[in-house]
């Protein structure tokens, strides 16, 4: 029974996918207008192959992963640094919180100029751009992490003699982990999409930049094409973190 | 610490803050990076706000972030039901969604404009492509988490399928629903203000863009706040349409 609705499920999704592509397929083949917005399948193909040996993509590729790996880096240490620091006290928790969820609540793209006027329009940018993006989600769950430890693991911990070190290795770190990991896995995705947003923008190389480009010469088959890596890359970064997550939990 | 100690003291941090920068844009910063915070009060009224076009282009902005919010609100409600309602229906098509929703859309951008033109179209459409996925998701995820039991008294009562929905089902999705309201309201805020700023063509962007690259710190900064406080006005809205729609718990 269970088996045959995965069958079911399975087949549906597939069906979805063949009738989007044959969609596609057929519907550039019979309208000629169509194919100024949308290219043929295999048009975008052949561009894909063209950016891979040409190796336009590997170094826009190595621009953008640049980017976003020191955006993260310094919003992971940062916010981290903050988030545990604020947690250490109930004061400074009740001050800071709604500080930082109010700053997190306003879309920051709209401070993406000033970032471009300080920085400049090279990566550091975009950097600075993401790395102050990721910084407010790793920041507000690493404080919710670490506040939110359960008072009588504390004291019993104490009770037990845990010096400071050990309260923190064997109490508050397993207790916060979750949650921060959460932090840190929103922080990351948001630091990938503002890195490319900023790219996008304004820059003068990235996989963003590579985007805007070839729409801005409709040269609409590479559009397709350099849509189509980020969407693989970020689809098996999806399936990666969905794996690293079920393995922790099940832990 | 009592509310208020904490209220004072944060109110105090933020003064504090604003009068470093005050006296670090004045004495040491360049003029045509940074402005004090006096100073784009000074540009707020009359340069910017008093500005006919500027207001026109706000105004522009606005609609289309409601427009893009309310069609998100809309379809992903009514996606998310259709796709909610039977199991093999969730269980087929809530992975694609979740898919589709992981894309960096910000990759799209360029297509959205080539497809959708230069004007409010294509901002709308890519605020909707924010808004829309949350919407879907929480729905889903909202009509899972009502009791099954509830519903099976509610047919064993005599209930059907539409009174099952409209009685039981909703009311009890209605917190799943706003935390995807909330979130689709910021993200479609993202996805029109990327879209402005990305074709600078009648909304705010235009101004953005201009106020940055005549190095007019003061004005960029002055139009920005007022975009943020029009974020936050927006956000409470659905906050207070939420509080409405949950008065039935207590």
């Amino acid at each position: 029974m269970i088996a045959r609705e995965n069958f079911v499920i399975r087949s549906i999704q597939i069906g979805l996918f063949v009738a989007l592509f044959g969609a596609w397929y057929l519907g550039t083949r019979a309208d000629d207008t169509l194919r100024l917005f949308l290219p043929a399948p295999e048009a975008v193909g052949r561009e894909m192959r063209v950016l891979i040996e040409t190796g336009r993509l590997w170094s826009a590729l190595y621009v953008t992963v640049v980017s976003i790996a020191q955006a993260y880096v310094i919003a992971v240490m940062a916010g981290i640094a903050v988030g545990f620091l604020v947690a250490r006290s109930r004061t400074l928790v009740q001050l800071f919180e709604p500080v930082l969820s109010g700053m997190f609540a306003v879309p920051l793209t709209m401070f993406f100029p000033l970032f471009v006027l300080f920085f400049g329009i090279g990566t550091e940018s975009k950097v600075a751009y993401g790395a102050v993006y990721a910084f407010f989600p790793i920041a507000l769950n690493t404080i919710a992490a670490f506040s939110n430890v359960d008072e009588n693991y504390l004291r019993a911990s104490r009770a037990m003699g845990a010096s400071q070190w050990q309260q923190f290795r064997y109490v508050y770190l397993p207790a916060a982990m979750p949650v921060t990991l959460t932090g840190l896995r929103i922080g990351f995705f948001i630091c990938i999409a503002s890195v490319l947003g900023g790219e996008t923008l304004a820059a003068t190389a990235g996989v963003g930049r590579s985007t805007a480009l070839a729409a801005e010469l409709m040269e609409t088959a590479r559009l397709y094409a350099w849509i189509a890596f980020v969407v693989c890359m970020s689809v098996m970064l999806n399936l990666l973190a969905l794996a690293v997550e079920t393995r922790s939990e099940r832990e | 610490m009592s509310a208020g100690a904490v209220r004072t003291t944060r109110f105090a941090l933020i003064l504090g803050v604003l009068l470093l920068w005050e006296f670090y844009a004045r004495m040491f910063a360049t003029s045509t990076l940074t402005a004090a915070p006096t100073q784009i009060l000074a540009e707020l009224w009359p340069k910017v706000l008093g500005e006919p076009r500027v207001r026109l282009a706000i105004g522009v902005t606005l609609i289309e972030m409601v427009v893009a919010f309310l069609m998100s609100v809309v379809f992903g409600m009514l996606i998310g039901v259709l796709i909610g309602l039977t199991n093999i229906g969730r269980r087929s098509f809530y992975p694609v969604v979740l898919l589709l929703y992981g894309i960096p859309q910000a990759i799209l951008l360029p297509l959205f404009v080539l497809v959708f033109g230069l004007g409010p179209a294509a901002k709308i459409a890519f605020g909707f492509s924010h808004g829309v996925f949350p919407v879907i998701v929480n729905t889903i995820a909202g009509m899972r988490n009502v009791n099954p039991l509830l519903l099976t008294g509610a047919a064993a009562m005599g209930a059907t399928r539409m009174q099952q929905l409209r009685y039981v089902m909703f009311p009890h999705m209605v917190t799943a629903v706003f935390t995807g309201l909330r979130l689709a309201m910021t993200l479609t805020l993202l996805g029109v203000l990327l879209a402005e700023l990305f074709v600078s063509q009648g909304g705010i962007g235009t101004f953005t863009l201009l106020y940055a690259e005549t190095f007019n710190p003061a004005a960029l900064i002055a139009l920005i706040l007022t975009l943020a406080f029009l974020a936050v006005v927006l956000n409470e809205l659905v906050r207070m349409v939420e509080a409405n729609f949950s008065r039935w718990k207590e």
